[in-house]
């Protein structure tokens, strides 16, 4: 996936702007920033939920061009978990939930196939919320609603998978469930763009987008020492990094 | 196992609604016609049948209404008397009532549901616009209030401009069950299914609303087009409803909630249990109406009124609502 002069914006204002990103395609991308960089903005920008110009291109095709239900099967994305109720109170339970994943592969009358079944209990069994599916979404902890609505995610069964804080609410183990989940998704050759805080788990990503301001900072290979320098300049030499077990951790300085 | 369940609860919910409409053809409020003798005929046939099914008809389609504006607005408190639409579809058929004559009983129907029907649409439009959308359900009651005072002035110029029609606006206005026939039965019945069956299709958007408007969108719905056709079923089957009952209020606001815990969170079970909802609590109100201070009836209006009043209070009660107001 790559972007060419790329901007974004909110309402009138261009909040990120002249982005040539390139995403590299079966692999996973971090995007990082100091709060108000606009990471989600770019993600809302791909996922087709905010006005851009320039061009956004997969597989050599331009984003603009796409038709609402094929760009929602190309891209599926997770939106950050909002803390507020809903003032209905109805809720759907975790499986009608993850069904709704399969939206975008339905016909017009919205009736589930045996496919739209196998996949929706793939999807709960991946994110370890098959023994959820009967709750109701509304009911559950902050970490559990992550697991089902990251199975929503993946019941799209999208090449790209767009994830704006898919580690919020989840507790370590399940921290650690993601990172296997996410070697599966690029096992089955999946795109993964993630916004993360957690700059430890965003480095394990293959590659790394620094946005500073709504303007690209830097990008490269995660491993590469000039990503980890630009990181430290991106956050005003604040930050440390230091190699812990194999895999880079960030320390205040 | 779940299809079961549900089937069960719908067949509950059928057999409740048939049992009324029957109770509401036996009864009345000159007493039971428990003998279906030849004198009765008339009364059972030409009168009651068609005002007991008229009446769950217009309550199934405030029902279907109400469930409509609250799955789609995400709000609450979001009903067809609350949205500013049934006093528009009032003002509609206020208009054509004063300034219209067509002749014949058919086009009547037609001009007085089309009226009522393009009200219903401009006062939920108006209420939307004055509370700069949907989001804050303090700034859409209010709106939807101010939207109905407006409306009920331009209704009382009505009744100023046109003296001797002071009376049928008068009854419009306090919903009434009185003059439903036939004909308002067939029209309801027609508006009914399509809105219904349109209603059931899409409701896959408002399931895929539950989830906040930016996860709806990357489902690949047409968000834009879907909302306004259901803003156009919402003001269909109001102006419907209002056409030929009056303003019934509270049946749209409580409908939905009475059946939320009964049908889970699918807005197709729910909407359709909505309506059933509706005609039950419309039916049953006007049972009411009909028996409480027999020989003499009172405008089922007014018993919906102190009936939703009361249920509004609960609701308004309620920690998570209170707590957002």
């Amino acid at each position: 996936m790559k972007t060419y002069q790329l901007n974004v914006y909110r309402g009138p204002c261009a909040i990120l702007s002249n982005l040539n990103l390139d995403i590299p395609q079966g692999k996973w991308t971090s995007v990082i920033g100091p709060n108000g960089a606009g990471k989600s903005s770019l993600l809302q920008a791909i996922a087709g939920l905010l006005r851009w110009d320039g061009s956004i291109t997969i597989d050599g095709l331009d984003l603009s061009t796409f038709a609402n239900k094929d760009l929602a099967k190309k891209i599926a994305w997770l939106d950050q978990v909002s803390s507020a109720p809903d003032e209905l109170g109805d809720s759907l339970s975790v499986y009608e939930t993850v069904m709704l994943g399969r939206l975008p592969h339905q016909g017009w009358l919205h009736l589930p196939s045996d496919t739209d079944h196998l996949l929706v209990e793939q999807a709960l069994r991946q994110s370890d919320a098959w023994q959820l599916r009967h709750r109701p979404l509304q009911k559950l902890s902050g970490g559990e609603r992550q697991r089902a609505l990251l199975a929503r995610l993946l019941a799209v069964d999208s090449d790209v998978l767009l994830m704006d804080e898919p580690l919020a609410n989840l507790d370590p183990p399940h921290q650690a469930d993601f990172l296997q989940w996410q070697d599966k998704l690029l096992g089955q050759g999946k795109t993964l763009v993630t916004v993360l805080h957690e700059i430890h788990f965003a480095l394990r990503a293959d590659h790394v987008v620094m946005l500073n301001q709504g303007k690209l900072h830097f990008q490269g290979s995660s491993q590469d020492p000039a990503t980890h320098q630009a990181l430290i300049a991106l956050f005003g030499g604040r930050i440390r990094l230091e190699k812990l077990g194999g895999d880079w951790v960030a320390l205040p300085n | 196992m779940q299809k079961n369940h549900l089937l069960g609860k719908l067949s509950g919910l059928l057999i409740f609604s048939a049992t009324l409409v029957l109770l509401g053809t036996l009864l009345g409020s000159t007493g039971a016609s428990w003998n279906f003798i030849e004198s009765d005929q008339a009364l059972v046939l030409d009168i009651r049948l068609p005002r007991s099914l008229g009446a769950y008809l217009a309550g199934a389609l405030l029902g279907l209404a109400g469930g409509i504006a609250q799955s789609l607005f995400r709000n609450p408190l979001a009903d067809p008397y609350l949205l500013g639409s049934a006093s528009g579809a009032l003002l509609g058929v206020a208009s054509i009532l004063c300034f219209g004559y067509l002749g014949n009983t058919w086009l009547e129907m037609i001009g007085l549901n089309g009226g009522a029907f393009i009200g219903a649409l401009l006062g939920v439009l108006a209420s939307l616009l004055l509370a700069g959308g949907y989001q804050s359900s303090l700034r859409l009651l209010l709106s939807g209030v101010v939207i109905s005072v407006i409306i009920g002035a331009a209704n009382s110029l009505f009744t100023f401009i046109r003296p001797d029609l002071f009376q049928s606006i008068q009854s419009f206005m306090l919903g009434n069950t009185t003059l439903l026939n036939w004909s308002g039965v067939e029209m309801m019945t027609i508006v009914l299914a399509l809105c219904l069956l349109i209603t059931l299709i899409i409701s896959p958007v408002l399931d895929a609303l539950s989830l906040g408007e930016n996860t709806a969108r990357t489902l690949g719905l047409p968000l834009d087009q879907l909302r306004l056709v259901l803003i156009g079923i919402l003001a269909l089957a109001t102006g419907c409803a209002v056409a030929q009952t009056g303003l019934v209020a509270f049946v749209g606001l409580a409908a939905p909630h009475l059946v939320r815990k009964l049908a889970g969170g699918r807005q197709r079970i729910h909407l359709l249990f909505s309506c059933l909802g509706g005609g039950i609590l419309l039916l049953s109100s006007d049972l009411i109406a009909r028996t409480l201070f027999a020989p003499i009836e009172i405008p089922v209006g007014v018993v919906t009124a102190v009936l939703g009043g009361f249920y509004l209070l609960v609701l308004l009660r309620r920690s998570s609502l209170r707590a957002h107001i």
